[in-house]
């Protein structure tokens, strides 16, 4: 259905010359030109391309911020000051740098639950999805070492709080945790080895998002009906259809963050990072980001230091797990009407834990972080396994051309129904 | 010459595979150990981490005097009699962490209790003179503390440990020996 060559033949002598010796061109065009897309993705899928670019942004605005920035415990607090009043666009920059952590982390929540409402992590994008929950470790990494640059009082105290978390560690704890602070306290050999991996991380981020991207060509996109692609009738080419739709995504994206960056530029942070750290000092009420909030919840949930702390970390690794704890054939929610309703109660115990990670850890907060973290574990390790065995799917179309133009249209395009639709069918 | 027969007979190539592997891997633990001993707290670090000396005489009753050791927080409190009272009307077996306010101070010096100050769940720093038994209040997660440094309540594990520290005179103490 497609006007354009499907495979990338080279015209000029140039480009024959060039991909003779190195076919970049044509892996170009055959990953991001050519490359077969649904025709039926919604804007739910436009957040890959859309995390990409905010990326690239922070890799620029980054590189730019550590031109001006001082790695000194002494001197960091007053070269963001300086960074805010004496470079020029200073300010925009790390308006930019310190929003767009937080747009990230909001895509990367869409791009996951997206993941989730549809199955994108079932066979056989399995490597597909641990990549990604590598990816998002990676994020959380940077982003928290990100934060205690500025070596405000927020600064100091989340580094504080964080390292800390490995001195539960029975036995080594304490020495793994001189290792991170490289002395007996968090210092200035602390922000400096932060700096550097701050630095360092985001690159890392890039090259697994290069697997990703990877893994993902290989089977190709999922979709709302979570069948696969069966022929032409059902895929359209990346280019122009899907540079079009993310661009146009990508514009009223960064619309809201570009109104963050002018209008609200301290709405998501703390006032009490514009305090030079004082070890001496605790704020009243510390908090972390808000990206962060429902670890943090759970993390208070448990009394016991150590199970805290394991919960905190098994609540992002059991993502990994997914697929294989999911048990169910069918792939898309949209076939799936009990997972469906399951879906929202666990966005909302997610939103809900968010809530509780800003309240103060006393009386009845305590007691609902219990009741939500619960509820967090169980969607995962009793609710969809058991799913798979007591729902009844509602029957899959034959094709996705047909879930779009109806019975007649897709008729030619419809095959032999494969994998978790045949189940569907049956019924 | 090439032949590829599976010979029970160790060959010279299967000796010059084991040498050069086991050789290779001593050589990568030899220098991965550089890389992970340059994360320890360094000379400078462990020389500014030498014992301190602290003058006890301007400390009046019922106040509390923070210092630094090692980067980290010591509070030093001169305890009333009430408070060194409360410290000890308890029944040890019911605090989280048993043990005796006796044990945390030096005999004959009870007024004096010398802790660290960062709250042994997270590190924050709890807060002075708070929460139910007046001695300390952590605001990040909640730990209670008595007027001893023990853990009465909230997530903090253990008590706020006594660092080493000796009186070498009446009112004179050196904390990081002892």
């Amino acid at each position: 259905m497609s006007t354009h060559t499907p495979t990338y033949v080279p015209k000029s002598a140039a480009a024959k010359w060039l991909e003779s010796r190195l076919p970049i061109i044509g892996l170009v065009h055959s990953s991001f030109v050519a490359y077969p897309v649904p025709r039926n993705l919604n804007y739910m899928w436009t957040f890959g391309a859309i995390l990409t670019m905010l990326l690239v942004i922070q890799i620029v605005t980054g590189i730019v911020l550590a031109m001006h920035y001082t790695p000194h415990a002494d001197m960091a607090f007053a070269s963001v000051e300086h960074i805010m009043r004496d470079v020029n666009y200073g300010w925009l920059m790390r308006y930019l740098h310190a929003n767009g952590a937080s747009f990230f982390f909001a895509a990367v929540y869409i791009h996951i639950f997206r993941g989730l409402y549809y199955g994108s992590y079932k066979a056989p994008r399995e490597v597909l999805w641990i990549l990604g929950v590598i990816i998002l470790l990676l994020m959380m990494a940077t982003a928290f070492m990100g934060y205690v640059l500025p070596w405000g009082q927020m600064s100091f105290w989340a580094a504080t709080v964080i390292t800390n978390l490995f001195s539960v560690i029975p036995v080594v704890g304490e020495t793994v945790v001189t290792f991170l602070w490289g002395g007996y306290s968090v210092g200035n050999p602390t922000l400096n080895r932060f700096f550097s991996l701050h630095y360092l991380l985001p690159f890392m981020i890039f090259g697994v998002v290069m697997l990703h991207v990877w893994a993902l060509h290989v089977p190709g996109n999922n979709n709302p009906t979570g069948i696969p692609i069966k022929s032409d009738k059902d895929a359209v080419p990346f280019h122009p259809y899907m540079t079009v739709k993310d661009s146009f995504s990508a514009v009223l994206f960064f619309i809201v963050l570009a109104w963050f960056v002018f209008y609200l530029p301290n709405y998501l942070g703390h006032a009490d990072n514009y305090v030079p750290a004082n070890p001496s000092v605790t704020p009243a009420h510390i908090v972390p980001e808000w990206y962060f909030l429902p670890y943090y919840a759970i993390l208070r949930a448990i009394p016991n230091a150590l199970l805290g702390v394991i919960a905190m970390f098994a609540s992002i690794a059991i993502l990994a797990f997914l697929p294989w704890l999911d048990t169910s054939r069918v792939r898309s929610g949209v076939y799936r009407p009990m997972y469906k309703v399951f879906f929202w109660v666990f966005v909302a115990v997610c939103i809900g834990l968010g809530y509780l990670g800003a309240m103060p850890a006393e009386g009845g907060y305590v007691v609902a972080a219990q009741i939500l973290t619960f509820a967090y574990f169980a969607h995962f390790l009793i609710v969809l396994p058991l799913l798979g065995i007591f729902e009844t799917p509602k029957p899959l179309p034959n094709s996705i051309a047909e879930s779009v133009l109806g019975k007649d249209a897709g008729k030619g395009g419809a095959g032999t129904p494969a994998g978790a639709a045949s189940k569907a069918q049956a019924e | 010459m090439a032949e590829t027969t599976t010979t029970a007979e160790p060959t010279r190539r299967d000796f010059l595979f084991i040498a050069t592997g086991a050789v290779g891997a001593i050589g990568v633990g030899a220098l991965a150990w550089p890389f992970v001993s340059q994360m320890a707290p360094d000379a400078a670090t462990v020389a500014a981490g030498a014992p301190v000396e602290l003058d006890l005489s301007p400390i009046v009753e019922g106040q509390i005097v923070k210092l630094f050791w090692r980067g980290k927080l010591i509070f030093v409190r001169h305890r009333t009699a009430d408070e060194i009272a409360a410290a000890r009307d308890v029944t040890l077996a019911s605090l989280p962490d048993p043990e005796a306010d006796e044990d945390r101070v030096v005999a004959g010096k009870d007024e004096w209790l010398i802790i660290y100050g960062n709250c042994t769940h997270l590190g924050c720093v709890p807060l002075d003179f708070q929460g139910a038994y007046r001695g300390w209040f952590c605001p990040c997660h909640g730990s209670v503390f008595d007027t001893s440094g023990r853990i009465r309540s909230g997530p903090a594990p253990i008590n706020l440990p006594v660092p080493p520290y000796t009186f070498v005179e009446d009112t004179r103490i050196v904390i990081g020996e002892g």
